[in-house]
């Protein structure tokens, strides 16, 4: 069975139809990626499975629990972390307090302990900067911190909203190697992403949104080989 | 000597303000609203405790706790039955009008209940007056009382928001409704926290008022809850410190004024020194930019 199964999804704002019926599922240890244009409905897809937003029509179910309508702040405890677009760290708290937040439902002080010092080996610069106010960081640390704020959770899945925009080619590669090494690491991702080039590398499986449609799925290599993918997505 | 003792007065009644911004702007902070009952609290918390001690002439102090427990009450229901539905309206016109709506029902239920009459309140502060500089400098034990709780509950909320889970669940809201609901922060349970602590305030500020100006009407708190929001505009509202802040300078500016300026004029010299401040600094003494909705 699968660890994430979306079913049949639509979802609405307002009377405008953003998902039009999606179904789609992320195993266990994989890295799934969602790409598409800009509006295809990915961070539509995110927000509805972590609860922020509700569907009119369909399923989520995690781990064989329904989720569908599951209250967004309950979503993390089940093991379940989203990194959002934008990053949305909290600006005007220290670096070390937003980390303390992603460990929000957990009460283990000595477990939180322990998973902080493995965020900050996976991220030294968080480290250095822990008395910092999250909004004077760089870009890229932001996006770090985000990731680390998640990753608080100790979670089993994580999903990650354009990690990679508005950063520099350097910093896009690293952060490309950070998700593969959580991968690696036992957490399973579910990766949204207009940079389908790096998306589709680093990817197992992938789904190609068109305006709230999946209108192709499968294997990542395969479908970076793909004719009318490379043309419309990888500039080729 | 009598500048020193205007001063003092003063900061006295810019604590009692201070302790009322602080609820407008705790709420404005995290609900993004402004709750316009919150003035009306305060009066209902003057009137339970003046009931409390004329019903059962117990020790001062239980009349304040029980103030307290029953403004914290009102401020959940009020937040639950009123703004909550509200949440998310098309117009956040909506949820205003709604407060000022819950404002006049306070005022009115009170004056059914308790009539239209002024009622002498009992100070709740049992201690003698201080007298400094061989008799020269009187300073009431009221206004001790006043300063001294305005500056424990600065350090307490403060503690409370830096130290608590709690505390920073409440930053993280006020920041970031979405992002603070990925973290499994309950934003509704948040809201309803800071209501919770914002009318306790209020009750606090209630019986300190009335305590050092012993008339109790269902008008009673209007007139010091438009100040404290002015003062929690004035420092900045959504700013902590800054409703402190705000508080006792306006405070300290209306005593002086009626002391050496007029006593007609002073209000309207509180709210000339609001225009100046927000037209030199919009964002208020120690704002920060905002996206303004209301």
């Amino acid at each position: 069975m699968a660890m994430l199964e979306i079913k049949d999804l639509e979802v609405y704002y307002g009377m405008i139809q953003a998902i039009k019926g999606i179904s789609f599922e992320v195993n266990e240890g994989e890295i799934i990626s969602l790409i598409g244009a800009n509006g295809a409905g990915k961070t539509t897809i995110l927000h509805t499975v972590t609860g922020l937003l509700s569907p009119k029509k369909g399923s989520i179910v995690f781990e064989g629990k329904d989720i569908t309508k599951t209250p967004a702040h309950k979503i993390v405890g089940l093991g379940m972390a989203h990194v959002p677009e934008g990053r949305r760290v909290f600006a005007e708290m220290s670096v070390y307090q937003n980390l303390k937040m992603g460990a929000y439902t957990r009460s283990d002080k000595d477990e939180i302990g322990q998973t902080l010092e493995k965020v900050y080996k996976r991220f030294p610069r968080l480290e250095e900067r822990k008395n910092q106010l999250a909004g004077t960081l760089s870009g890229g640390e932001q996006q770090m911190l985000a990731m680390g704020r998640a990753l608080m959770s100790n979670p089993r899945i994580i999903l990650m909203d354009e990690p990679s925009m508005g950063l520099s080619p350097i910093l896009v590669n690293e952060i490309f190697d950070i998700i593969q090494s959580v991968s690696e690491a036992g957490t399973t991702v579910l990766l949204v992403e207009q940079n389908a080039k790096k998306a589709l590398a680093i990817a197992d499986r992938a789904y190609v949104l068109e305006t709230g449609k999946i209108v192709m799925s499968g294997d990542a290599k395969e479908l970076m080989n793909d004719d009318s993918i490379k043309k419309a997505y990888l500039g080729e | 000597m009598s500048l020193l003792s205007y001063l003092i007065n003063g900061i006295s009644l810019g604590s009692v303000y201070a302790i009322i911004a602080l609820g407008y702007t705790m709420v404005y902070g995290i609900a993004r609203m402004l709750n316009f009952a919150h003035g009306d609290v305060i009066m209902v918390g003057g009137y339970v405790a003046l009931t409390v001690v004329l019903s059962y002439s117990t020790n001062p102090l239980v009349a304040v706790l029980v103030a307290i427990v029953v403004c914290t009450v009102l401020g959940i229901v009020i937040e639950r039955v009123a703004y909550r539905p509200l949440r998310g309206a098309a117009s956040p016109l909506a949820v205003l009008i709604t407060a000022i709506g819950v404002s006049y029902l306070l005022q009115n239920v009170v004056l059914l209940i308790f009539g239209p009459n002024p009622k002498s309140f009992q100070s709740v502060v049992p201690f003698p007056d201080l007298k400094l500089a061989g008799g020269t400098l009187n300073i009431s034990a009221e206004t001790i009382v006043t300063i001294a709780s305005c500056i424990v509950i600065m350090i307490a909320l403060t503690t409370f928001i830096n130290k608590t889970k709690a505390g920073q669940a409440m930053l993280a809201v006020s920041e970031d409704k979405g992002a603070a609901q990925l973290m499994g922060i309950n934003v509704n349970g948040t809201i309803a926290l800071t209501f919770a602590i914002g009318s306790g305030l209020a009750a606090i500020a209630g019986v300190l008022l009335c305590s050092s100006y012993p008339s109790l009407s269902p008008y009673t708190g209007s007139m010091p809850g438009i100040k404290a929001f002015v003062a929690a505009v004035f420092g900045g509202i959504g700013s902590i410190p800054g409703a402190m802040i705000g508080g006792i300078v306006l405070g300290v500016i209306e005593i002086l004024s009626k002391a050496y300026i007029s006593s007609q004029l002073a209000d309207a010299i509180v709210f000339a020194v609001l225009i100046v401040v927000l037209l030199v600094k919009p964002t208020g003494l120690l704002g920060k930019k905002i996206q303004e909705k209301v």
